[in-house]
């Protein structure tokens, strides 16, 4: 689009011109989105934070009431609690760092011309397109299995002694299966970029005589910048709800040493039909995504404000 | 130019494709196999192949038809609502700014970022004494929720790429609004719209959360389907193998077809 369209239909002037001629019925355009977003996720955010605020167990029905800060002091006193919000962050942490950094060296060998480039770009991003619970018992029988998986097979023909991924290493189990399955999207979104980079700037850099480093350093990564930041916004949004992976394979074991926030608050309403002490914990998991929001939607904001200058 | 190597980057671009494409393969190799090769300390690439696998799994359960329909019903038409909501929406922001349209636009992408066991108690709830526990009509307004605020946010970036003046021709035309987007603005943003649609239908047809909690029999999905294999020991992952196959053949496939379109519009116009 060039700039000159961008201006005039980012003039809200023009728009009111419009409005005020036929009178477009923004209102009711908008409507029924904004209805059904607010039946479906505002309502229903109230009543958990209302119910955070109530004793109410299923198993024991006539004990309902309000009662205060109670849910939320039983929680903060739960080391389980503490362990969930612990290892959401590992995940989240662990899986934006090996999906953007290996998307982005995958998207630069992809960017490259070589022979048969567009099937193999094809089959690299496919687990983006794996259903999350076949991942999960896939990995967890076929690859991690201490005996008859692949990886132990290649371990034991390397010489080396089998490893059991999902009993000594179950966290990094899972980050590997999250991974496999993100990383495609970060190389497609990122590959996608770097294809849009104008290449009369690399050239003008290369005249000038910078090395591969600096024109990677200078040029590409903040040309990349943006899309950088919907990767990482996206992925956030999913690894902070991951739950699939965890339930197909540990269960959130051993121990406490895979349960998550989302997985920890389906146990306590599923197992321990705790309504208010699920509904603490998932303002918990609430605020959470919000502390991340807060920091990501800015992009999504200035995005907005920057009004296609491009 | 540099042929040796152009050589060197196809074999690691290559041996990084395989490697990534790895565990599919296995899980499709592993289907074609009886369980004794399948379960076997040294992996068998070289075998003949069986459709057995197939047979048994498609009898699991319920039956795999029971399972793929529900997933087909539910993921299809949670997406057309979806395309329904957002596209009206969108089109009111694209084309008729106005100073609430940031915030608006702002407000339904963090809704997005309300994680489902935010809502998860309050609407199993709900859907108990409404009747909708089990149900495919229950599932599909959580897909169409849960797809919502990206779809309307790629079909925005889609629209904001068609020049307003179209827009204001048929306006002078006198067309109405409803008019102006169904015949005039919906035929150019077509491959826009298709695949917002097939992303959203993407993720109905693996999202695993509400199939797993709202869902017992009645309305199952695949992803219930898959998962009852979870308890089950031993010799069993050919028929896993198989069962997996004919869940998520048809989305990589539909995914290898939108794989270009879609990422525009997931990149929010960032990338033109």
């Amino acid at each position: 689009m060039n700039t000159e369209a961008t201006a005039l239909s980012d003039s809200p002037d023009r728009g009111r011109k419009l409005h005020r001629r036929h009178g477009p019925p923004v209102k009711r355009l908008m409507a029924p989105a904004v209805i059904f977003l607010l039946v479906w996720m505002i309502v229903p955010l109230a009543m958990t934070i209302y119910y955070a605020f109530q004793n109410y167990n299923l198993m024991m029905p006539t004990m309902r009431g309000f009662a205060g800060w109670e849910n939320f002091s039983i929680l903060l006193n739960d080391p389980t609690f503490w362990s969930a919000l612990v290892n959401t962050l590992v995940l989240v942490g662990a899986c934006l760092i090996v999906t953007v950094g290996l998307g982005l060296v995958l998207a630069l060998l992809f960017n490259r011309t070589f022979i048969g480039r567009g099937i193999a770009r094809t089959l690299a991003i496919s687990p983006f397109f794996v259903m999350p619970v076949v991942t999960g018992l896939i990995f967890k029988n076929m690859l991690f299995h201490p005996v008859y998986g692949i990886f132990s097979w290649a371990m034991r023909t390397l010489g080396l002694e089998p490893i059991d991924w999902l009993a000594h290493y179950p966290m990094l189990s899972i980050i590997m299966m999250i991974s496999w399955e993100w990383t495609p999207f970060a190389l497609l979104i990122l590959l996608t970029g770097l294809q849009s980079l104008p290449e009369d700037q690399i050239e003008a850099v290369r005249l000038d005589g910078a090395n591969r480093w600096q024109e990677f350093r200078h040029i590409v990564i903040p040309h990349l910048g943006q899309v950088l930041y919907v990767v990482v916004m996206l992925e956030s949004i999913f690894f902070l709800t991951s739950f699939a992976e965890i339930y197909a394979t540990t269960s959130g074991g051993p121990g406490t040493a895979t349960t998550n926030l989302p997985y920890y608050i389906y146990l306590s309403a599923f197992f321990q039909y705790d309504i208010g002490l699920s509904s603490a914990a998932a303002i918990g998991a609430v605020v959470l995504a919000n502390i991340f929001a807060f920091f990501l939607i800015r992009f999504v904001a200035g995005n907005l404000n920057a009004g296609g200058q491009r | 130019m540099e042929p040796k190597r152009s050589i060197g980057l196809a074999v690691v671009g290559w041996l990084v494709a395989l490697i990534m494409f790895f565990p599919i393969l296995w899980m499709i190799l592993t289907a074609f196999k009886t369980e004794q090769t399948a379960f076997s300390m040294t992996p068998q690439f070289i075998f003949s192949p069986t459709l057995d696998s197939f047979r048994t799994a498609l009898d699991q359960g319920a039956g795999y038809w029971h399972y793929a329909l529900n997933s087909a019903i539910t993921s299809v038409i949670s997406t057309l609502i979806g395309l329904a909501l957002a596209i009206p929406a969108a089109y009111a922001m694209a084309f008729f700014p106005s100073k609430r349209t940031d915030f608006t636009l702002v407000w339904m992408v963090s809704t997005k970022f309300i994680p489902a066991v935010g809502v998860l108690i309050p609407i199993f709830l709900v859907y108990k004494s409404l009747g909708l526990l089990d149900t495919d009509a229950g599932l599909i307004m959580l897909f169409a929720a849960m797809n919502l605020p990206i779809m309307v946010w790629m079909v925005y970036s889609y629209f904001k790429d068609i020049p307003r003046d179209i827009v204001e021709a048929a306006d002078i035309d006198g067309a109405g609004t409803l008019q102006t987007m169904v015949q005039v603005i919906l035929p150019l943003a077509l491959p826009g719209l298709a695949s917002t649609g097939l992303l959203a239908l993407i993720f109905a047809w693996n999202e695993a959360f509400w199939s797993l909690t709202m869902v017992d029999h009645n309305a199952a999905t695949l992803a219930p389907f898959i998962a009852s294999f979870k308890s089950a020991e031993g010799l069993f992952w050919a028929k896993m193998s198989a069962a997996s196959v004919l869940t998520v053949t048809p989305i990589i496939v539909l995914g290898w077809f939108a794989q270009r379109q879609m990422v525009r519009g997931l990149t929010f116009g960032a990338v033109k």
